[in-house]
């Protein structure tokens, strides 16, 4: 994933750019099956490399193919990044070791969802139970977030291209 | 050494997160700017999953052969975070359209100089 | 896109696999891996998988933009209504104990409930803003050919 990061950086031609980004996509995803989570790999593999790379594409099609060269060499940014991740990487010294049992992370909630979410909601995937039930709120946010985007983009995009001739475009009912 | 393998997965992730913040701010095109972003937003997904996940575990799915199981609790907040990743992307991809038709471009730097102009 | 044959003949093939794998996700939700954001984004690519392939005319003959339009709200709606009878009969909001018989029972009934709204949303506005990119796409398309035309012909 380093590696195609660092081409992402690199590459100037826009289609390799969303080509790396679906070959990034699909890595993260297949680290997270590593990690065992396997439900967000899923959504990961599905909504990265499929649903981003076919928008992607679709406004490639639209626009220019190629990424105009940049006019001055970005020092600034690189320092800004370069310190921020120092920051970061002197924050991570303290986190708890990878694949411990032991950390605070999984002390106080975790252990009571996967003992008591069989016998309360009947379902062996605890995270569909807490999902659905036990923290079901945020996702009734989550899925008007989706109506939201789905709804600005529809009228973002309702307006007709050109104003010339009137052609009834049957787009669509926004307007 | 120990250190280091005990390290690596938040070290991946700062290089990550730090590659994506690069390529959000130093590029001026604004589709890669966009991939640079859900670059960023995918590294968190690993800061929040990497802790949970338990040597020796399995995947948070209930089973009678299995005792030791991962932290389900960030894949639940982080299923959450993809989903609202894809409908940035997504209104993000609109609005570059949009420039596009307007403006004719989507370079950082001519959009600012047509600013500067007008 | 004209020798596209391999792929019309293996999307012709696929796509059914796809659709049903789509639902298999959705309500095997609860026994392993899946739920609705999953199976919502697998449908919603098999279709747009059948409008990159064989048109968006086509794609729009099939699931007709007035149908995704009325799905996108009526997801949340569903959401939010099961979460509303959880009030009227009694409990908290988005409480789905007295939902069936025994609270075990209406929460597995109120989950699932929820998944499918969940994906009725989901599928429907990743349909919708393909829609609205694609439309966007073929609008500059059929404007190139004309203006192309109209130079070629003066």
């Amino acid at each position: 994933m380093v590696v195609t990061v660092i081409g992402i950086i690199r590459a100037h031609n826009l289609f390799a750019v969303v080509m790396l980004g679906g070959v990034y996509s699909f890595l993260m995803a297949t680290v997270l099956v590593i990690l065992d989570a396997v439900d967000v790999s899923m959504t990961e593999a599905a909504v990265g490399a499929g649903i981003s790379s076919v928008l992607l594409l679709a406004v490639l099609h639209l626009v220019r193919m190629r990424e105009a060269p940049l006019r001055h060499t970005p020092v600034i940014p690189m320092i800004v990044c370069l310190l921020t991740g120092g920051a970061l990487v002197y924050g991570t010294v303290d986190l708890p070791p990878f694949g411990e049992a032991g950390g605070p992370q999984n002390q106080h909630v975790a252990p009571y969802y996967i003992e008591n979410a069989e016998h309360e909601t009947h379902s062996p995937n605890i995270v569909t139970a807490v999902l659905a039930s036990y923290r079901g709120y945020d996702t009734l946010g989550e899925v008007t977030v989706i109506f939201t985007a789905g709804i600005g983009v529809l009228v973002l995009l309702a307006a007709r291209r050109r104003r010339e001739d009137d052609e009834d475009e049957q787009k669509g009912g926004a307007a | 050494m120990s250190t280091i393998l005990a390290d690596l997965n938040y070290w991946v992730t700062v290089f990550l997160l730090v590659g994506g913040l690069y390529i959000v701010v130093a590029h001026g095109n604004m589709i890669k700017k966009l991939v640079g972003l859900s670059i960023f937003q995918t590294s968190v997904y690993l800061l929040f999953i990497s802790p949970g996940k338990i040597l020796g575990g399995t995947a948070p799915i209930l089973d009678d052969k299995y005792t030791l199981y991962s932290n389900p609790l960030p894949h639940v907040l982080i299923l959450t975070a993809i989903v609202v990743g894809v409908a940035t992307i997504a209104l993000g991809l609109a609005l570059v359209v949009r420039i596009h038709e307007s403006y004719g471009t989507i370079e950082d730097d001519d959009l600012t100089d047509l600013e500067s102009d007008t | 896109m004209r020798d596209t044959i391999i792929l019309r003949v293996v999307v012709k093939l696929l796509l059914p696999a796809i659709l049903i794998f789509a639902l298999y996700v959705q309500f095997h939700g609860d026994y392993g891996p899946g739920g609705g954001f999953q199976a919502g984004v697998a449908a919603a690519a098999a279709i747009i998988l059948y409008g990159m392939i064989f048109g968006i005319p086509a794609a729009k003959q099939v699931v007709p933009p007035s149908v995704v339009f009325v799905m996108i709200p009526l997801g949340v709606l569903i959401y939010a209504g099961t979460g509303v009878a959880g009030l009227l009969l009694g409990d908290n909001f988005l409480d789905y104990s007295p939902l069936g018989s025994k609270p075990v029972y209406g929460q597995h009934l109120g989950i699932l409930i929820v998944e499918f709204g969940v994906l009725v949303t989901v599928s429907s506005t990743m349909l919708a803003i393909f829609y609205a990119f694609g439309g966007r796409a073929d609008e500059a398309d059929a404007a190139e050919e004309a203006r192309k035309d109209g130079e070629g012909g003066s």
